[in-house]
């Protein structure tokens, strides 16, 4: 039952990503795929489960690497995109008068 | 905190991806967007950190510290121009992360035989996608020939490989143990087959394999997530699926070629275009001046070659002087340009040029005839109207940015060498046709000293 549910909720996620990112204009493709990279990272929380979980070492151990990954993914992920995103902006005035030649 | 508890929390973070998503449909809302998907992220975590199962911190607080410092770096440090580089490893760091939650699940007590199916799949799949990453990574930064490595019996090869993953997977399943050989088989096929399924792809087809990385990333997050039955890691998982998918297709479209056959066929092996003959007619900067000065619209289509003489800056210069002259500027972004998605809208952003004068394919080519001066920067496939006549090119019907139309063309060249696909231009020999030789930055340069001068 458990992973009938799970497939449940997987099938409606693609669904509603099918929906949100067809909306996404071209311009903002690069940002758009390194923000939905940082979103992946979210395999940080097994990660973190797994590092945590204090059951055997080597679970651990396998764990704590994927945490560090997975905090680059994220980290990395959110700031580069806010970073290109701020980078975008509208026209201050229509033109530009009295700007330096 | 109590399973249910920590699940509504994730439902608060997939709700934040969501709308974080939705915000992104606009450069106006964007940031925010990104900051609202950060939140939902740091809402998740700290959340799983008070869970009832998390016992140790010590090794996980320096493997976040070390990780974060990582990231923290890499996205201040990366110039705009490696971009595409920077998020094939990215999109490599989330598949290994996947794949060592993947095993690392192995070790939970009670494991069912879907547990184990997930398990293996979230291996198979993130180890595709760490080590095609890797492959991605070199040929875009050119630490290995970016061109397509094709040999023979390739697809035999690739398919022993496939039916390997499959058997050593099916005997992984008959006697699931921690140590079982078949596991470590696992494990090196799915890395050896990343490495396989990109070595095949050319450099001007890597705006594909990115994205449809960037999917697989996303997939493998997804395997993780039912390997460790964890709702947030499905559902940001498939969001990030689609995302990918979407991308991959918009890309295809954009060259019209089936995934299939940018997946599985090197570029332009089969069909030799007709060769074009004729003259070119040079133009000098100073002629090139006059022209513009007097042209009441003028549109820029950029291609990677902007970026590889980084000319984005100087581009943007002329444009405002052409504005201050009362022209029209617009730049012309084809989907394909570029080495990923979207990277020339980045690259003019960085250089000031504001979001509302860069248009897309679909937008400017109804109007190409009314422009007075297209003028062509290190773009070339993505100009080439034997994409439109010549049934023999190997681009035969990928859609272009018909600059030819406009009433005059300015092309920006080093050299009369031919493009990344190796196609000969009839671009180049049109009636209403001008090239400037050159480096582009220097080109530019001097065609706005004429203007000052």
């Amino acid at each position: 039952m458990e992973a009938v549910y799970l497939a449940f909720v997987l099938i409606l996620s693609i669904f509603l990503g099918f929906e949100l990112i067809s909306k996404v204009p071209a311009t903002l493709h690069t940002p758009l795929m390194s923000g939905a990279n940082a979103i992946s990272g979210v395999t940080l929380v097994g990660a973190l489960t797994s590092a945590g979980s204090g059951m055997d070492t080597m679970a651990s151990l396998l764990g704590a690497v994927a945490v560090t990954f997975a905090t680059i993914n994220v980290v990395g992920g959110y700031l580069v995109t806010n970073r290109m995103l701020s980078m975008f902006k509208k026209r201050e005035s229509p033109s530009q008068p009295g700007a330096p030649a | 905190m109590s399973q249910e508890f920590i699940n509504v929390f994730y439902i608060v973070a997939a709700a934040l991806f969501v709308f974080g998503l939705k915000q992104l449909s606009s450069p106006a809302t964007a940031v925010r967007g990104n900051l609202l998907s950060a939140v939902g992220m740091f809402v998740a975590v700290v959340v799983t950190l008070f869970s009832q199962g998390i016992l140790e911190f010590q090794w996980m607080a320096v493997a976040a510290i070390v990780g974060a410092l990582i990231g923290a770096l890499a996205a201040q440090r990366v110039a705009m121009t490696a971009m595409p580089e920077m998020v094939a490893l990215f999109n490599g760091s989330g598949g290994v992360a996947s794949l060592l939650v993947g095993w690392a699940a192995l070790y939970n007590p009670g494991n069912t035989a879907f547990i184990h199916i997930s398990i293996l799949l979230s291996i198979l799949i993130g180890g595709v996608t760490l080590s095609g990453s890797i492959m991605a990574w070199g040929k875009l930064s050119e630490v290995m020939a970016s061109r397509a490595l094709v040999f023979a019996a390739q697809r035999v090869v690739n398919a022993l490989i496939l039916i390997a993953l499959v058997a050593c997977g099916a005997l992984f399943m008959l006697a699931p143990a921690l140590d079982s050989p078949y596991l470590y088989a696992v494990i090196a096929l799915s890395l050896l087959f990343g490495v396989m399924a990109v070595i095949p792809i050319g450099g001007a087809d890597m705006p594909v394999v990115i994205s449809l990385l960037n999917s697989y990333s996303g997939l493998a997050a997804c395997a993780a997530g039912f390997a460790i039955q964890n709702n947030i890691l499905i559902v940001a998982g498939a969001l990030v699926g689609a995302a990918g998918i979407i991308l991959t297709n918009i890309m295809c479209k954009a060259m019209n070629r089936s995934l299939a056959n940018v997946l599985f066929s090197g570029f332009g092996a089969v069909k030799t275009a007709s060769k074009v003959e004729g003259e070119v007619k040079p133009i000098n900067a100073e002629d090139a001046q006059l022209i513009l000065e007097a042209a009441s619209s003028v549109t820029f289509v950029p291609g990677y070659g902007m970026a590889v003489a980084q000319a984005q800056h100087v581009v943007r210069e002329l444009g405002e002087i052409l504005e201050r002259n009362g022209a029209e500027v617009s730049y012309a972004v084809h989907p394909v340009a570029g080495r990923m998605p979207g990277h020339m809208n980045v690259l003019l952003a960085e250089a000031n040029v504001p979001y509302d004068q860069l248009v897309e394919m679909d937008d400017i080519n109804p109007r190409i005839e009314h422009i007075d001066v297209a003028v062509v920067i290190g773009a070339n496939d993505v100009v080439n109207p034997a994409a439109r006549q010549d049934e023999n090119s190997p681009i035969y019907g990928m859609p272009i940015i018909n600059v030819d139309h406009a009433r005059t063309v300015f092309v920006l060249k080093r050299s009369m060498a031919s493009g990344f696909a190796g196609v000969d231009n009839p671009l180049f020999f049109g009636e209403n046709t001008r090239m400037l030789f050159g480096d582009a930055k220097q080109s530019i340069s001097a065609v706005i000293g004429e203007f000052k001068g």
